[in-house]
């Protein structure tokens, strides 16, 4: 009989490495990477869990990110994702081999299946997390570094009080991330239920190469039609390019600033970005407005980014947007109004309106680029 | 007297403060600019119950009171002050004489079309030669067999060329001045009766501004309304409630000027400081609260009189004449305060001081209102 | 058949957020509104209604004063709101979370013709599991992400967004269904709904209530019975002051340039 209490019965770190299409999701190889950090330093082994139709042949790519074993499960059924089919396979399998955590990218589908599971398996799940720690002292240090916490609250963060005792946390999984529209960051535990899971946002963590030659496991399992209760009728592709932004190393994005003469500001970010090399993001305004697609969107209920540079145009820099491009190395900020809030995060401030500054922009990085 | 709101009360506000912000504000600018009459928002507004407020569901109305129809107005003029005078005058000017007056024939026959606002209402009452003086009535009545015979015009006459539904007024027997004025119920398609040009007007420039013209006008006998005579105290008692409709308006612009100003100030930075800094800017900003504080309790008060079917005619004078004086003044001085921004028509607050005017004009000059306070005190 | 739909009040993430100095958030201070996403399950609810003339019941848990906006919703149209409040259901996750509302769902009653609608996050905490996993304690199939939703007989077909697109899926009532911004725009309160609101009825749930049906254990619920713990909430340090370049001029942009090259940015 399974039971998710029994904290010592459970070993190892598992991902759940989401492919559409017998794709693989680029967010399996951050997460296989982050695994392979959690399991070293846990000292355990880390494993797939793949699920599709002849999948078989993505499964290798994921030893090139440390993964040491991956379990594939097959079938017609689970060739197009279903949250029925795919919660029984992987609860059956956590079950049977009882990790002590499972992550899950948080795509729309990892969020749909990561809680179903969590609450069949009668354990915790942390949504969309930013950063995960085993090690006490690497959590500490983080802590130090992305927090404003005085060093007797970090001291104490090596144990939690659990009914009525001290329980140490040096072997339970810290998970962080934003709450609050991330006005607050939380760090969160789940101690008396095992495995410990998460999903974990999308282009936050690291992709890391620490080849090795995986395992592939074929492990038997039951699934019949009936099990699911959803038909998939089609999965349509956008036909639109989408924009990557999580993986656009500049990012020149527009905000409500534009709305004077919104075709132009549009065209000007491109010209931006084209010559920087990059891809316009927006604000939730711009998104909310119709003036760019939601794809574009950088921010709290958007993407988070992290690139080399941010161009931020016409944005005031609602703390919203800020949770979603402050990582960014360099941020430069183009607004009308001196005191927007986006000059707070900015490394370069120019106070003007973009519609003039934007041109002459493009120019100084012409000049720039043809000088060197 | 006691203003705390109603829960109810609180949730109109909540609502139309809502509507206000998502709906009105972002065309205000625009059906200004255009004189373009935002019919779009009248079908919004008629699908939330906006345009029937006060009178009873049996009727099609939203089963509400007074009060929350002032602050609805209130909510809609804080950014569009347009928007607020078509429910003021649809509602006070057209709906509420058919409500008081109709009998159960007429109430049954015009008012689901109009407080669900399927029909646009208006009122005709002022006269080119009528206007302050309105017992000079020139419009005519004249009763041929089972219909009246209308012949005269009106000016000024606001939803004029959007309504469905009017209420007119016209001499049925000049002998008798005053007590000669009859009130009827017109409807668009009506022989003999038609709309004219559209005024261009310095503020309120989306809302429709036009004349009425009856030329042998026929009008059928049961849409008389009231009995024949009874046209001028019908007029008399419908504009002491559109007087608080228009206060409502007032007030409104006034706050809505407040708020723009309270949001610029704290953003604009001359000699390197923020110029809500400077004690000119808060006391400027304190004052203009101050006043459209007690405009809100006069109109408030004026429409709780109302709706306890107390007599309200000093109480909406005042508050019309207060809120309008308030609303010009405090306008012009957010305009000061933006400076030369304020001027241009980039920011809403020269809008505002266009729109604040018309207020201390219509439904009664603030020198009417004087006069009705008077001799409501006495003084002769 | 009737309509569920689970509602939470959050506080307004998007005005001024304090943090209280121990890192927690100051609820007091805060606004409090309707989140958002679950207006977007209110519209979808009420727009079935407007079809169908089906029966719309809301439920939220939280403090007592929640019932204010539920007679919010009752006054868009929304015909029953049931209230679950209790000191017992307090601090939990949302696991906790997710088998109390299942417990009171199911207390109230699910027919076979029956849909339950949720927002697809709360702004507070963004996790989006609620649904589902409360979609899992009833034994319900769920489809989350649901940017349209088509009802014919007891089959509903939904549009479900992903990143890259979307996939069309048929379920059978009774399911799970959670709604994002896209799927409609939420309609305003309306004056006659508003004075129509308080005359509505609010059911309230207490830990009495509950405390009977199978799914409610003092260890599954509350802060005891929550599976996950908070080890410490902080703030993010503000970065330190950028540099703000003069002017608006070529000479200013000419500057910035320069700068990006010297240090090897372009």
């Amino acid at each position: 009989m399974f039971n998710s209490s029994e904290i010592e019965a459970f070993k190892n770190v598992w991902v759940f490495c989401e492919q559409r299409n017998g794709e693989m999701m680029p967010t399996t190889f951050e997460l296989i990477s982050e695994g392979r950090k959690l399991a070293d330093e846990l000292g355990v082994e880390l494993c797939g869990i793949l699920l599709g139709d002849n999948v078989d042949g993505i499964a290798p790519e994921l030893g090139k990110y440390g993964a040491d074993k991956v379990y594939v499960y097959n079938s017609p059924l689970l060739g197009t994702f279903t949250t029925d089919a795919y919660t029984k396979v992987i609860v059956d399998a956590v079950e049977a081999y009882k990790p002590e955590i499972l992550l899950f990218g948080a795509s729309t589908i990892g969020r749909d299946l990561a809680p179903r599971c969590a609450a069949r398996l009668h354990t915790g799940l942390c949504a969309d997390c930013t950063h995960l720690d085993i090690d006490l002292e690497n959590y500490q240090n983080f802590l130090r570094e992305a927090s404003t916490l005085p060093e007797d609250r970090i001291e104490r963060t090596k144990s939690v009080r659990l009914a009525g005792a001290d329980h140490s946390v040096a072997r339970d999984l810290k998970m962080t991330r934003p709450a609050f529209g991330g006005h607050l960051m939380a760090s969160i535990i789940c101690p008396r239920f095992r495995p410990a899971m998460a999903t974990v946002r999308p282009g936050v963590m690291k992709k890391r190469e620490n080849p090795r030659t995986a395992q592939i496991l074929h492990p038997e399992f039951d699934l019949k039609p009936e099990d699911i209760k959803t038909e998939v009728v089609e999965v349509v592709k956008a036909a639109k390019k989408l924009v990557d932004l999580i993986g656009a190393d500049f990012i020149v994005s527009v905000g409500r600033g534009i709305s004077k003469d919104v075709e132009k500001g549009l065209a000007l970010a491109e010209e931006l970005a084209s010559e920087l090399g990059g891809v316009v993001g927006a604000s939730r305004a711009c998104v909310d407005a119709g003036w760019i697609g939601a794809d574009h969107q950088v921010g709290q209920t958007g993407k988070t980014v992290h690139p080399k540079v941010y161009v931020a145009l016409g944005i005031s820099g609602a703390i919203q947007h800020k949770a979603g491009m402050q990582e960014s190395e360099c941020i430069i900020a183009v607004n009308k109004n001196e005191t927007a809030p986006i000059f707070e995060c900015a490394d370069y401030g120019i106070v003007g309106d973009l519609f003039k500054v934007v041109p002459e922009l493009i120019e100084s990085i012409r000049a720039a680029k043809a000088a060197k | 007297m006691d203003f705390r709101l109603t829960k109810e009360q609180l949730l109109v506000r909540k609502m139309v403060r809502e509507f206000a912000e998502n709906e009105v504000k972002p065309i205000a600018a625009e059906i200004d600019e255009e004189e373009r009459f935002p019919m779009e928002t009248v079908e919004k507004m008629a699908k939330l119950g906006m345009m029937g407020i006060y009178f009873p569901k049996e009727y099609g109305g939203a089963g509400g009171d007074v009060l929350s129809y002032a602050i609805t107005v209130e909510e809609l003029a804080k950014v569009c002050g347009t928007t607020a005078v078509i429910v003021s005058a649809h509602t006070s000017l057209c709906c509420a004489p058919i409500f008081e007056n109709g009998t159960e024939e007429q109430k049954r026959k015009y008012l689901p079309d109009l407080l669900s606002g399927r029909k646009i209402g208006a009122f005709g009452l002022t006269e080119p030669n009528a206007g302050t003086d309105a017992s000079g009535q020139q419009t005519t009545a004249v009763l041929v067999g089972d219909h009246y015979v209308l012949n005269g015009s009106k000016c000024f006459i606001t939803n004029g060329s959007v309504a469905d539904t009017f209420v007119v007024f016209a001499m049925t027997d000049a002998k008798l001045g005053n007590r000669g004025i009859s009130a009827f119920i017109v409807e668009k398609g009506f022989p003999g009766f038609s709309q004219g040009k559209h005024e261009k007007k310095m503020g309120i420039r989306g809302s429709s501004t036009c004349d009425l013209i009856f030329e042998d006008c026929i009008v059928p006998k049961e849409n008389l309304l009231g009995k024949e005579g009874a046209g001028f105290k019908i007029a008399m008692a419908t504009l002491d409630g559109g007087r608080i409709g228009i206060a409502a308006q007032a007030l409104g612009i006034g706050e809505g000027a407040i708020d723009e100003a309270i949001k610029y100030t704290k953003e604009r930075v001359q000699f390197k400081k923020r110029i809500s800094s400077f004690q000119n800017t808060q006391f400027q900003l304190a004052d203009m609260h101050t006043r459209m504080q007690a405009a809100q309790f006069l109109v408030y008060n004026a429409a709780l009189k109302k709706q306890a079917h107390e007599r309200c005619s000093m109480e909406a004078a005042m508050a019309k004449l207060f809120a309008a004086e308030a609303a010009s003044d405090v306008t012009r001085r957010a305009v000061q305060l933006f400076g030369g921004y304020g001027y241009t028509r980039e920011y809403p607050v020269e809008r505002m001081m266009r729109d604040a005017k018309i207020t201390e004009i219509y439904e009664g000059t603030s020198e009417v209102q004087r006069m009705v306070i008077a001799a409501n005190l006495g003084v002769k | 058949m009737k309509i569920f739909v689970t509602v939470k009040q959050v506080p307004d993430t998007s005005g001024t957020v304090a943090v209280n100095p121990d890192g927690t958030l100051d609820r007091a201070s805060m606004q409090t509104i309707i989140n958002p996403d679950d207006m977007n399950a209110v519209e979808a609810a009420l727009t079935l209604k407007d079809e169908l003339g089906c029966k719309v019941v809301a439920f939220t848990m939280g403090p007592p004063p929640a019932e204010g906006m539920l007679r919010e919703l009752m006054a868009m149209g929304v015909d029953e709101g049931v209230l679950i409040t209790a000191r017992e259901f307090g601090g939990s996750d949302t696991y906790a979370t997710s088998q109390i509302i299942a417990a009171a769902i199911d207390t109230y009653g699910v027919e076979p013709e029956d849909i339950i609608l949720a927002g697809r996050q709360a702004i507070d905490g963004d996790t989006a599991q609620v649904g589902p996993q409360i979609a899992e304690k009833l034994h319900l199939p769920q489809v989350t992400y649901a940017g349209e939703i088509k009802k014919d007989g007891n089959t509903l077909t939904v549009k479900r967004i992903l990143e890259d697109g979307y996939m069309t899926v048929k379920v059978q009532t009774p399911c799970m269904i959670t709604c994002i911004k896209e799927l409609n725009q939420p309609r305003y309160m309306n004056i006659g709904g508003i004075f129509d609101c308080y005359q509505k009825e609010v059911i309230t749930m207490t830990y009495e209530t509950l405390k009977d049906h199978p799914l409610i254990d003092k260890s599954t619920i509350g802060l005891l019975g929550s599976p996950t713990n908070i080890l410490t909430s902080f703030t993010p340090p503000q970065k330190g002051a950028g540099m703000m370049l003069e002017g608006d001029g070529k000479e200013t942009t000419d500057k910035l340039a320069g700068i990006l090259a010297a240090k090897h940015i372009i």
